[in-house]
């Protein structure tokens, strides 16, 4: 186990030990002191490590992580793993606004309750929230699946495309051309897959799936007060 | 005069009504919609047209144009990257989307600029290893929707450039209608093929400069601190946006005004919203050094941008180097009256052609139709491009040297002079034949 602190090195001499990682280098396991707050933590990763920040941050940590798995003890500030493309990111505590933005792959499991514009624009990542997620989440999402132990705030999956949104609890409200959608057999095994691996104590039976209605994809001046 | 021999009044088209106007009103009234268009503002607004060099005197002796040299080279990126980008000519090749234009086209201006030694710039939809392939020095844009963003890419480029807004289109998104979502632009986008694709007006996961500096030290961090970063804005308020894009803890502001291009927008958005590019300049140039920073933090101007002389001009006013698109796409042969009857088909003529969203460009330029594409040769294409960016840098150095400069960045407000009013005011430059610009203080 490899120990940083953060406060007492620097950010540019952790990213730049942990990016300059490669399959075959024996430092697998790092943990992270005194990060208290700081912003970009772990961002850029690109190899099997396991890294483990002992206490909260501020934005952007494991942005556009590759393969790395990166656990924060504590809570995240605004866009965690932003554009992740594969690996995992766990976050024991809550998650400020935009996390998991933009993702392209990878799992982001977030314990406690995300904030709002959660999976904004996801393009393919998986996100697993254990509590509930704030207004606006999945806006604009096209690929990739958010599952949400709790409740959902105001206008879930607004102008989304092929992202799939599962519910355990309430929506307050969906968004334009967001619709509830049966939920298949293929649509169970995702979910049982994706709770398993999010360590979620839940039935994929207690959800209720959500996606696009299709109907804005092309621009018709019909709909423009959906808009 | 009538029958009866009565004069009659000449029928007056109305100035507000016009043929034009009048037009739109009746298209409007069919369609239920607005009308959508590539490219940037028709309208005329003062522009470098409006300014003229002075150059030599008594009071300043010229260089010899054949023997003395006037150079060129511009170095982007100097705050803070570890390796800035040098360039031979401070002539860029905007960022214009893989999806908006064809793959020939973007390795033709890969191609065209590397051969003159600059740079060539990525859009929405992310970087093609051909666009790489082919570019010497490739500016990564960072935009709102992600689209095609990968960290792979990102430490691939020459610089980033994180896109804010565009001078077509300040405070716009973008749109990619149906036809030109193929199978590869819908792959590189995560889109399902054929839907109208919306680009987002804003970053989803910053707002405002204080959350835009960290999201730069991601970047940087990301990165290690090798490449610039650049800020780009569409010109609307560029005293202040040039400010906070300096204190956000950008290398390289790049300023886009109105005449700049875009693939597709509202045309009401194109023509209404925004600044001129030559009220962009001065503004932004005030800001650098009210905090120190002219020429320690560079300034690329665009949107407009077609001669040697707008070069010069552009950068006598302050600029350090200076980006072109619509330009570009000409140079390659959009426009070229070559096709004039297959625009006449489209409904419209050579230099009004602007459906660059319909995908049906007959010059293969701004399309994804396969046998439309086949049409230009990405070899002659670049070549052409060369030429133009070679003659662009020959007659800004003409200008230069008929004024005493040795080097294009030496160029000065006192080297201008202005023909009318409002160009006067908005590049703080005499009216021509007195000392005074509106706005000076002491009238």
């Amino acid at each position: 186990m490899q120990t940083y602190d953060l406060e007492a090195n620097g950010l540019r001499g952790l990213n730049s030990a942990l990016q300059e990682l490669n399959g075959s280098s024996n430092k697998t396991a790092w943990e992270i002191v005194n990060p208290k707050g700081s912003h970009a933590i772990a961002v850029g990763l690109n190899s099997p490590v396991e890294v483990t920040v002992k206490g909260s941050t501020g934005y952007y940590c494991a942005g556009m992580n590759q393969q790395a798995t990166v656990r924060v003890e504590g809570s995240v500030g605004p866009g965690v793993a932003e554009n992740m493309m594969s690996g995992t990111v766990i976050v024991e505590g809550d998650a400020s606004q935009y996390a998991g933005a933009t993702g392209h792959g990878g799992l982001l499991v977030i314990k406690g309750n995300a904030s709002s514009r959660c999976g904004i624009s996801m393009k393919g990542i998986d996100i697993v929230v254990h509590g509930n997620i704030g207004h606006m989440c999945a806006f604009m999402g096209q690929a990739g699946n958010l599952v949400v132990l709790g409740d959902a705030g105001d206008a879930l999956g607004d102008s989304c495309y092929e992202a799939r949104f599962f519910v355990r609890g309430s929506v307050k409200s969906l968004g334009a051309d967001c619709i509830e959608k049966e939920m298949r057999p293929e649509h169970i095994e995702i979910l049982k897959d994706l709770l398993a691996r999010a360590g979620a104590d839940a039935k994929p039976e207690e959800f209720k799936r959500y996606g696009s209605a299709r109907q804005l994809y092309n621009f018709d001046v019909d709909n423009a007060q959906a808009y | 005069m009538d029958s009866n021999n009565i004069p009659r009044t000449v029928p007056i088209q109305s100035a507000t009504f016009s043929n034009p106007i009048n037009a739109e009103i009746r298209r409007a009234a069919a369609t239920g919609i607005y009308d959508i268009r590539g490219g940037g503002a028709k309208r005329k607004v003062p522009h470098f047209d409006d300014l003229l060099f002075l150059g030599a005197s008594i009071s300043r002796y010229p260089l010899e144009g054949y023997r003395e040299k006037c150079e060129t080279k511009v170095t982007l990126g100097t705050r803070f990257a570890k390796k800035p980008i040098e360039l031979d000519i401070p002539i860029t090749i905007a960022g214009m989307s893989f999806g908006a234009l064809s793959g020939p086209a973007k390795e033709a201006l890969g191609r065209g600029a590397s051969a003159a030694g600059t740079s060539t710039t990525t859009g929405d939809g992310g970087m093609t290893p051909e666009e790489r392939g082919h570019s010497t020095k490739l500016v990564y844009q960072y935009l709102p929707s992600r689209y095609g963003m990968n960290p792979d890419d990102l430490r691939k480029a020459d610089a980033i450039e994180v896109v804010v807004g565009q001078g077509a289109k300040p405070g716009g998104g973008g749109m990619l209608l149906g036809q030109k979502i193929s199978d590869r632009v819908a792959e590189m986008r995560t889109l399902p093929k054929g839907i109208d694709q919306r680009s987002a007006c804003r970053h989803p996961d910053w707002t405002g400069p204080d959350d835009l500096e960290i999201k730069i030290l991601e970047l940087r961090e990301i990165t290690d601190w090798q490449v610039p970063i650049y800020i780009k804005v569409g010109g609307t308020r560029p005293y202040y946006d040039t400010a906070l894009a300096v204190k956000a803890g950008a290398d390289v502001v790049v300023l886009d005004g109105m005449q700049g291009g875009t693939a597709a927008t509202q045309d009401v958005f194109i023509e209404h919203v925004g600044l001129p590019t030559l009220a962009c300049i001065r503004p932004a140039v005030q800001a650098l050094q009210d905090l120190g920073v002219h020429r320690e933090v560079q300034l690329v101007v665009s949107g407009g941008i077609r001669t040697g002389a707008d070069v010069a001009k552009a950068m006598a006013l302050g600029a350090d180097a200076v980006a072109i698109g619509t330009a570009a796409l000409v140079a390659l042969g959009d426009n070229d009256p070559k096709w004039e009857s297959e625009y006449q088909k489209l409904g419209t003529t050579t230099g009004a052609y602007d459906d660059w969203h319909e995908g049906k460009d007959p010059a293969g330029i701004t399309t994804q139709d396969a046998e439309l594409m086949k049409r230009l040769d990405p070899v002659d294409a670049g070549r052409r491009l060369r030429n133009y960016l070679k003659v662009m840098t020959l007659e800004a150095q003409t200008i230069a040297r008929a004024c005493g400069h040795n080097h294009l960045h030496n160029l000065e407000p006192e080297d201008l002079c202005a023909l009318t009013m409002e160009a006067a005011a908005m590049a703080r430059v005499p009216l021509a034949g007195t000392d005074w610009y509106p706005g000076k203080a002491g009238f």
